[in-house]
């Protein structure tokens, strides 16, 4: 059984042994509105905790999407930069932007359970 | 001066709309569907939007008022006809567009149609030009909603009898309720559309009905998108106090008579600009792919070249590509010529597109 946490740059990070998976919130998703396109991080590359690691565009806006945790991308979600509207549609499912193999589970600690950042969330929305 | 709001504020708010402040005004950047599903709703139907922000100046007939207001507004008055609409602007001594206006002709005087955030100082930028016994009033009184979309005519004229009667850039004055309102067939999302003059008392239940036959909220997310496709201006984007209408590719706008003749504002320098061209010209842009090329984006020649910078860019929703505007040296403007994209630091194929880039369908 997966275990999924939450950062407070938005992303969801579902724990599968030593990889893991990463996406928008649903939250993240209904504050940018209509996701108009998406660029995914390298396959292969290196990122830190809390680096860029892809980018979100509205209609509005880009927004940076950040790696909640330091590792090596190992694959990436092609189907959302072909379709990009699934970030609205199944953000926390479908949507999943990459994974990362993890260097330092320690890092896992920190970030926050669904209720925390639910509270979180409600709490940075205005 | 805080935040202002428009007599529709509560309308919007029971209509779900999320609020930004824009030009001093809290607006509805989108309501519950989104840019994307308003933007689709306008070009497939009809939506309503409140652009109440605008100015709506009033200048009273005058003897010599024409020839004041020509020295800031290259038109040919004469040519105006009553009830006639005209785009324009208002233009500084170096050419520099000061504001893009529509100005019409009606009993007593005109109305001019402002920018939100450029209005005050309009006003006196006019009021430079005429004199102590030139009266003229900015209409707070008065609220703007514009109707855009295939559907807006059966709409409307379902309310009103007899609008589907104008032409395009053509007014008249109706009654709504009892009051007096001024419609013109105008707008600014490249579709077949009405914008109404209402006063504030009546503008809710104008709009309650609009909304009860099916007619969307549309904000200003979506107006930005519909105005991008239909290659339409933005001021403070494609326009500001340093371009001027020919660099603008909107010579259009400014009357033969007065391209000639000059006398206004700033002439000089455009005559020149109309002699010898542009140095730099605006153009419509399509990245390849999916890549949005935002305003400040910086463009290049495929030799490496820095020729230009994007004023807007976004994802067209209605061409189902990304679009954008910009400003580029003329010799590399022609339609089909190969660019190059800045964008967080790498270079994207795009090439210069002819205008608009989603087709128009004004009622002539």
């Amino acid at each position: 059984m997966s275990e999924k946490k939450y950062s407070k740059q938005h992303e969801w990070i579902s724990i599968e042994g030593d990889i893991a998976t990463v996406g928008i919130t649903k939250h993240a998703a209904e504050m940018l509105g209509d996701v108009v396109f998406v660029e995914l991080p390298e396959k292969g590359k290196s990122v830190e905790k809390e680096g860029q690691a892809g980018v979100v565009e509205s209609t509005k806006a880009a927004n940076d999407v950040y790696t909640p945790i330091t590792g090596e991308i190992t694959e990436t979600n092609q189907s959302i930069a072909d379709d990009p509207a699934t970030v609205n549609k199944d953000p926390e499912g479908a949507a999943w932007f990459f994974k990362i193999k993890i260097k330092n589970k320690s890092e896992l600690e920190n970030l926050m359970s669904k209720a925390d950042y639910d509270k979180f969330a409600k709490e940075n929305s205005n | 001066m805080g935040v202002q709001k428009t007599a529709l504020y509560d309308f919007h708010k029971n209509l779900g709309a999320k609020f930004v402040p824009f030009a001093g005004y809290e607006m509805p950047i989108q309501y519950k569907d989104g840019i994307v599903k308003e933007h689709i709703d306008t070009r497939q139907s009809a939506g309503f939007f409140d652009v109440s922000h605008m100015g709506q100046l009033f200048l009273s007939k005058n003897d010599s008022l024409e020839e004041c207001l020509e020295k800031i507004i290259p038109l040919d008055f004469k040519e105006i006809k009553k009830n006639q609409s005209k785009y324009s602007f208002l233009i500084n001594n170096k050419g520099g567009v000061i504001d893009d206006l529509i100005i019409t002709r009606v009993e007593g005087g005109f109305n001019i149609i402002l920018n939100a955030a450029c209005k005050n100082n309009d006003i006196k930028e006019i009021e430079k030009c005429l004199k102590p016994e030139h009266k003229h009033e900015l209409r707070k009184d008065l609220s703007l909603i514009a109707l855009q979309g295939p559907k807006s005519e059966s709409i409307l004229n379902s309310i009103i009898n007899g609008v589907k009667k104008l032409k395009f850039m053509n007014g008249g004055c109706f009654e709504f309720e009892g009051k007096k309102i001024y419609i013109t067939r105008s707008g600014y999302t490249g579709e077949d559309g009405f914008e109404i003059s209402v006063p504030n008392i009546k503008a809710e239940n104008f709009t309650k009905i609009l909304s009860n036959k099916g007619v969307k909220p549309i904000g200003l997310g979506a107006r930005d998108t519909l105005r991008l496709e239909a290659g339409l201006c933005l001021y403070g984007h494609e326009l500001n106090q340093d371009i001027n209408p020919i660099q603008a590719n909107l010579e259009w706008a400014i009357s033969k008579k007065r391209r000639e003749e000059g006398g206004f504002n700033g002439w000089e320098k455009i005559n020149q600009d109309l002699q010898n061209g542009a140095s730099k010209i605006r153009v419509g842009i399509r990245p390849s792919g999916r890549i949005i090329a935002r305003e400040g984006t910086k463009i290049f020649s495929s030799e490496g070249e820095e020729i230009g910078v994007i004023t807007s860019g976004t994802f067209g929703p209605s061409v189902n590509s990304p679009v954008a505007m910009g400003y580029i040296k003329s010799k590399f403007s022609e339609i089909n010529n190969k660019i190059l994209l800045e964008i967080r630091e790498k270079k994207y194929d795009a090439v210069v597109s002819k205008l608009p880039f989603y087709k128009k369908s004004y009622v002539k």
